[in-house]
């Protein structure tokens, strides 16, 4: 819903919440459901319903459970049955400078304020070894935001009697957690109350009047925070950007003015403002967020442009460069394919609005902010939230290298006649072993998403994975493959589940990017081979349909598999019996197990 | 503006606040009248109505409406 992205109207989101939920609930879209924890050392409601409406937009279904107010502490340390059977996946911790138990005194000794430190550390590291003790789910913690008045003026910054000075370090100690726990995120409002404006944001009027610690009119700025960490957790970021280039990288009409002629680099203000743009977006490629071209020019304009002595972009950082008059929703489409990923996990970024429209029309889930003016457009990508950072795996890092190893595949593959002779050629060597530790998070994240080669689209935290994998009932792999242009890292991962003599595949997915490469054939004779190790004769698979994943209908049919359920909706269950002459289904990838 | 100008203003107001197209507020209705109106729903409510007319209450004020009429009274001498 255009509505509920950045930049949003805070008021009309306020006043109608009730009915924006109605739209959102009837609009017959698929989303996952999540269990989140609110533990609020202040009122949270506004939190809760407006956090509601982010995340219903995102595709994610939440319920609630709220604490009682101000008892963040005791839901978090004492048992409370009430929170196990809610079984939370996510638990958000909701306290501000409200919540400081006691602030320095200016009579205050250095060892004084440190032991204060001492104690508030001891309380919140507390609360969250607890809560990752027993609900084993990822933890989002409200740093601190700065204090509404200073008492000594500017030298609350630096003197440790200053609140200023002692919520600074108390948010140190709280990033040194977040620092060494893969499963704990910190909700900045220290820069999201800035940002929004700390006097407005800290109005003591809505503590007082109703126990809000936050500003009611600043919440749907928190909740769209909070919503942001949570889509980003779940696998719901923006995986690249489709961007346009005339008046969006650099100022200017090449086809008409000439490549001499555009703005860009630092002669001037203008060109200073789109170079500044263009290096952040090169910035994102550090984070294996991938650039793509989808302009109306001819390529030769194009490639001329970023070929310009002050560009700070060049050919060479862009995965896919689509420069021509087709229409531009056609060439994302096409991008897309090309990369193998879904048209709505790339960003639209495009000056012209009609532009923006026809993309958004024609793309279902395509998101074309709005970016207003050019020294707006950083900031209004930028608070989207939409390549919000959780998990970030080395596979994250290698992610365009990885994109620019498959075009050159595609170059090697064009010189071969026959598809098997490509293969080989490629030098494959697969690992295919049960879960180990390195991997526990990308192995979490590839379950989260992957949507397209997915049989069951189950998605899991990473303690469900890693409870997974020390529990012998299960039986688990993942699979890795490199071959000679490089390392794809972890791209195939399979959960199955010992009853009896068999073995039920509650999971199955596989990374899009080594999509016909026989990796899937040979998981499954790894699968074969670690069944027949535990005396499994037969292996029961499912495929449950979605919006995404029709790839994958037949594919156990294509892996010898007999079909012996199909319902109304699609969902089929198959059989395999393990035969002692079983025979390899791979033989191009060589095989570490 | 008048006070039954204002009242239009209003009755908008408690209609998207308490989502029910229904909703006709006066100078007796109470919190009592209106299913949802509780403290949590009565932030929301003083926050529109503040955006609404471009005015603040203060605490004072807030905590001692006894019906809508006495809201309006505020209201009107703001505007």
């Amino acid at each position: 819903m255009k509505e509920l992205l950045y930049p949003f109207d805070a008021e009309y989101i306020l006043g109608r919440k009730k009915s924006i939920k109605r739209m959102l609930l009837a609009d017959g879209t698929t989303r996952i459901k999540k269990n989140i924890a609110i533990l609020g050392g202040s009122t949270t409601s506004n939190i809760k319903l407006i956090m509601e409406l982010f995340l219903l937009n995102n595709g994610i279904e939440p319920s609630f459970y709220e604490s009682e107010y101000n008892q963040y502490y005791q839901d978090a340390m004492f048992d409370n049955p009430e929170l196990e059977k809610f079984n939370p996946d996510i638990i958000y911790i909701c306290t501000t400078n409200r919540n400081i138990t006691k602030y320095p005194e200016i009579s205050d000794s250095a060892d004084a304020i440190d032991s204060l430190l001492s104690k508030e550390k001891a309380k919140f590291f507390g609360i969250w070894d607890s809560l990752l003790t027993r609900y084993k789910c990822p933890i989002i913690q409200n740093n601190f935001e700065m204090p509404f008045y200073r008492l000594m003026g500017n030298k609350e910054a630096s003197d440790i009697h200053g609140k200023v000075n002692f919520l600074t370090r108390l948010n140190l100690i709280f990033y040194e957690y977040a620092q060494t726990h893969d499963n704990f995120f910190i909700c900045d409002i220290n820069y999201i109350s800035a940002d929004y404006g700390l006097k407005e944001w800290s109005d003591p009027f809505y503590y007082h009047m109703y126990k809000y610690a936050v500003n009611v009119n600043a919440i749907p700025y928190l909740s769209f925070n909070i919503a942001n960490i949570i889509k980003s957790i779940f696998g719901k970021n923006k995986k690249g950007f489709v961007l346009d280039l005339d008046n969006t990288l650099w100022g200017g009409i090449i086809g008409d003015d000439g490549v001499d002629n555009i703005v860009i680099g630092p002669e001037e203000s203008e060109g200073q403002t789109y170079s500044e743009f263009q290096r952040y977006l090169k910035e994102h490629t550090q984070l294996g967020i991938i650039l793509n071209i989808d302009s109306k020019n001819d390529e030769a304009n194009a490639i001329a442009g970023l070929a310009h002595p002050d560009s700070e972009l060049h050919k060479d950082d862009f995965v896919s460069i689509k420069a021509n008059w087709d229409p531009k929703d056609r060439n994302f489409k096409q991008i897309a394919e090309e990369i193998n990923l879904l048209p709505e996990s790339l960003l639209f970024v495009d000056d012209n609005p009609a532009e923006r429209h026809i993309v958004e029309e024609q793309l279902h889930g395509v998101i074309a902010p709005e970016i207003g003016e050019v020294h707006q457009y950083i900031q209004n990508i930028d608070r989207g939230g939409y390549f919000e950072v959780t998990m970030f795996s080395s596979d994250d890092i290698k992610r365009n290298e990885m994109y620019k190893e498959n075009a050159q595949r595609a170059e090697l593959q064009a010189s071969f006649e026959n598809y098997a002779d490509y293969l080989l050629s490629l030098d494959m060597v697969g690992v295919i072993k049960s879960f180990e530790p390195i991997y526990m998070a990308r192995i979490s994240q590839l379950t989260n998403k992957s949507n397209q080669f997915n049989l069951t689209t189950h998605r899991y935290t990473q303690n469900e994975i890693e409870s997974i994998a020390s529990n012998p009932e299960y039986i688990t792999l993942y699979g890795k493959l490199i071959d000679r242009f490089g390392d794809n890292g972890v791209v195939s991962v399979v959960i199955g589940h010992k009853v009896g003599s068999e073995c039920k595949i509650d999971l199955w997915i596989m990374s899009c990017r080594v999509l016909k490469r026989d990796m899937e054939f040979a998981m499954m004779d790894s699968l074969v081979k670690k069944c027949a190790e535990q005396n499994i004769d037969t292996i029961r698979g499912y495929y449950y349909p979605t919006a995404k994943n029709a790839m994958v209908k037949d594919f156990y049919q294509l892996q010898g598999f007999t079909k012996i359920k199909e319902d109304d909706d699609g969902n089929t269950e198959w059989i395999f019996k393990i035969n002692s002459d079983y025979k390899k289904k791979n033989n191009v990838i060589k095989v570490e197990e | 503006m008048t006070r039954e100008e204002v009242y239009e203003k209003l009755n908008e107001i408690f209609r998207y606040v308490f989502d029910d197209e229904e909703i006709v507020v006066s100078d007796s209705t109470t919190a009592a009248d209106i299913e949802d109106w509780d403290s949590l729903e009565h932030i929301n409510l003083v926050v529109a109505v503040e955006k609404k007319f471009s005015i603040k209450f203060n605490i004072g004020e807030v905590n001692n409406f006894q019906n809508v009429g006495e809201m309006v009274d505020i209201i009107m001498t703001r505007i």
